[in-house]
């Protein structure tokens, strides 16, 4: 599995290719929706934390759409099938990179976000911190099987969306709310319920990812 | 082998009586029978339709998981297509339900759609299994298809408490516009309740029927395509 980490890692490394369009995606959204929020509305703040998920989600949908597309171009995938290896260490492989190019654009979209949004950063800053990361572990881990599903089918770029949002959906109220919370600079409080949710449906997705990849491989 | 034309075994026939007549009774029952909600007036009377639809669409999918669970498990091409014609009609029901509620909200809520947890989760519940229906018509191999429609049905079948959930809280969150519930004045009246099983019935009735005679003309499908394949080899 460390191998195949690596190899993903280092490819992009070297390419350059996914990480900066994600970033690049991310930050359009927030500026389009900076935007769509005129600046002197006094509720801009309080639709700040909406348009940093939205601007997640949206480079996440994109960088997962891309994370087959090397192996489908040198079927790469059809050789890893081949070798002597579980098809749930694969898919943990390919899930880990996944998470680690969504956790660098996290980094980068919330420091912009903060610039953008005037958002008060003294105050409460980790369970914002922590609800990226829970989101970001979720997403990783449903995108990368759906990926590998819309990656066959026709019209692959629509497909993955069309999956995806639907099942996020706990994973994006209970960021929004708990960013809300920190951005208020009220305690999080009976949030922090959101913070277990979260947590729980990234241990189910992952679990149950893991277990059904193998159908989604198999030819 | 002799090919049977399953869809005229006795059971069947008994089935389809039965669906016709309880529909029947059913409409019978809502338009004559049963008393005028004394609160919500004449448009109360599609709730007895629009509850038993609810319940149908639920066991629809609940059948469409626990038959994708048994395809992958099991490889039979059988338990793929109930999945898929279950996935059909739970499709086919959950959109009356989305169109009867907002025509009882309106004049009820004042408004034809809140976000209240209910409607949202049986908005995304209808998301899903649409993409479900795409996914499967927009994969080129059959067979893949079926295996990645099965991923979808068990995923989204084990998220729906998940979002139910994250739905209901984050309407307790926020202010509650409107904190009527549906049958916020219950159904006191036996004969209410009477309708409401009967309507029940009829629905549930009518979706095995149809359920049944899904997979029958799929089974039939499958049935002339191996005949193809073999004709096409001979």
């Amino acid at each position: 599995m460390w191998t195949l980490l690596k190899k993903d890692l280092l490819l992009e490394w070297r390419a350059r290719e996914m990480l900066p369009a994600l970033l690049l995606l991310g930050t359009l959204t927030l500026v389009v929706l900076s935007f769509a929020f005129d600046p002197m509305l006094p509720w801009r703040r309080e639709a700040a934390p909406g348009a940093f998920w939205v601007a997640l989600l949206f480079a996440a949908v994109y960088g997962f759409g891309r994370s087959f597309v090397a192996e489908q171009q040198n079927e790469v995938l059809q050789g890893l099938l081949l070798a002597p290896l579980d098809r749930g260490t694969i898919y943990l492989a390919k899930a880990t990179s996944t998470l680690v190019y969504l956790l660098a654009a996290d980094s980068v979209l919330m420091a912009l976000f903060v610039v953008f949004f005037d958002v008060p950063v003294h105050q409460g800053l980790w369970p914002w911190v922590a609800a990226t990361l829970l989101a970001s572990v979720g997403l990783a881990a449903l995108g990368t099987l759906f990926a590998a599903i819309s990656m066959r089918t026709r019209a692959r770029e629509v497909m993955l969306p069309l999956l995806l949002l639907p099942l996020v959906v706990p994973l994006f109220l209970g960021g929004v709310e708990v960013t809300e919370r920190c951005m208020a600079g009220r305690p999080l409080g009976a949030a922090s319920a959101w913070l277990h949710l979260m947590a729980g449906f990234d241990v189910a997705a992952v679990v149950v990812a893991w277990l059904l990849f193998e159908y989604v491989v198999e030819d | 082998m002799e090919p049977t034309n399953r869809m005229h075994q006795p059971w069947e026939r008994a089935l389809a009586f039965g669906a016709a007549v309880s529909m029947v009774a059913a409409l019978w029952a809502i338009f004559v029978y049963v008393p005028t909600d004394r609160v919500q007036g004449i448009v109360q009377r599609i709730f007895y339709f629009h509850v038993p639809l609810a319940l149908v669409t639920f066991l629809a999918f609940g059948i469409t998981a626990v038959a994708s669970a048994l395809y992958l498990w099991r490889g039979h091409s059988r338990w793929d297509r109930v999945a898929y014609a279950s996935a059909e009609l739970g499709v086919v029901y959950c959109t009356l339900v989305l169109v009867t509620g907002p025509i009882w909200a309106k004049p009820i809520w004042g408004t034809w759609w809140t976000w209240d947890a209910r409607l949202t989760t049986t908005l995304i519940l209808w998301l899903i299994y649409i993409a479900y229906l795409m996914l499967r018509n927009l994969t080129t191999d059959p067979q893949q298809g079926a295996r990645y429609a099965a991923v979808l049905g068990i995923i989204g079948a084990l998220d729906i408490p998940v979002i139910n959930r994250s739905v209901y809280w984050w309407r307790t969150i926020h202010p509650a516009v409107l904190i009527t519930r549906e049958g916020g004045t219950g159904l006191s009246d036996p004969r209410m309740q009477l309708t409401l099983a009967v309507s029940a019935v009829a629905m549930l009735l009518l979706f095995l029927w149809l359920l049944r005679a899904r997979v029958a003309q799929a089974d039939l499908h499958a049935r002339i395509e191996e005949l193809e394949k073999a004709l096409l080899k001979a």
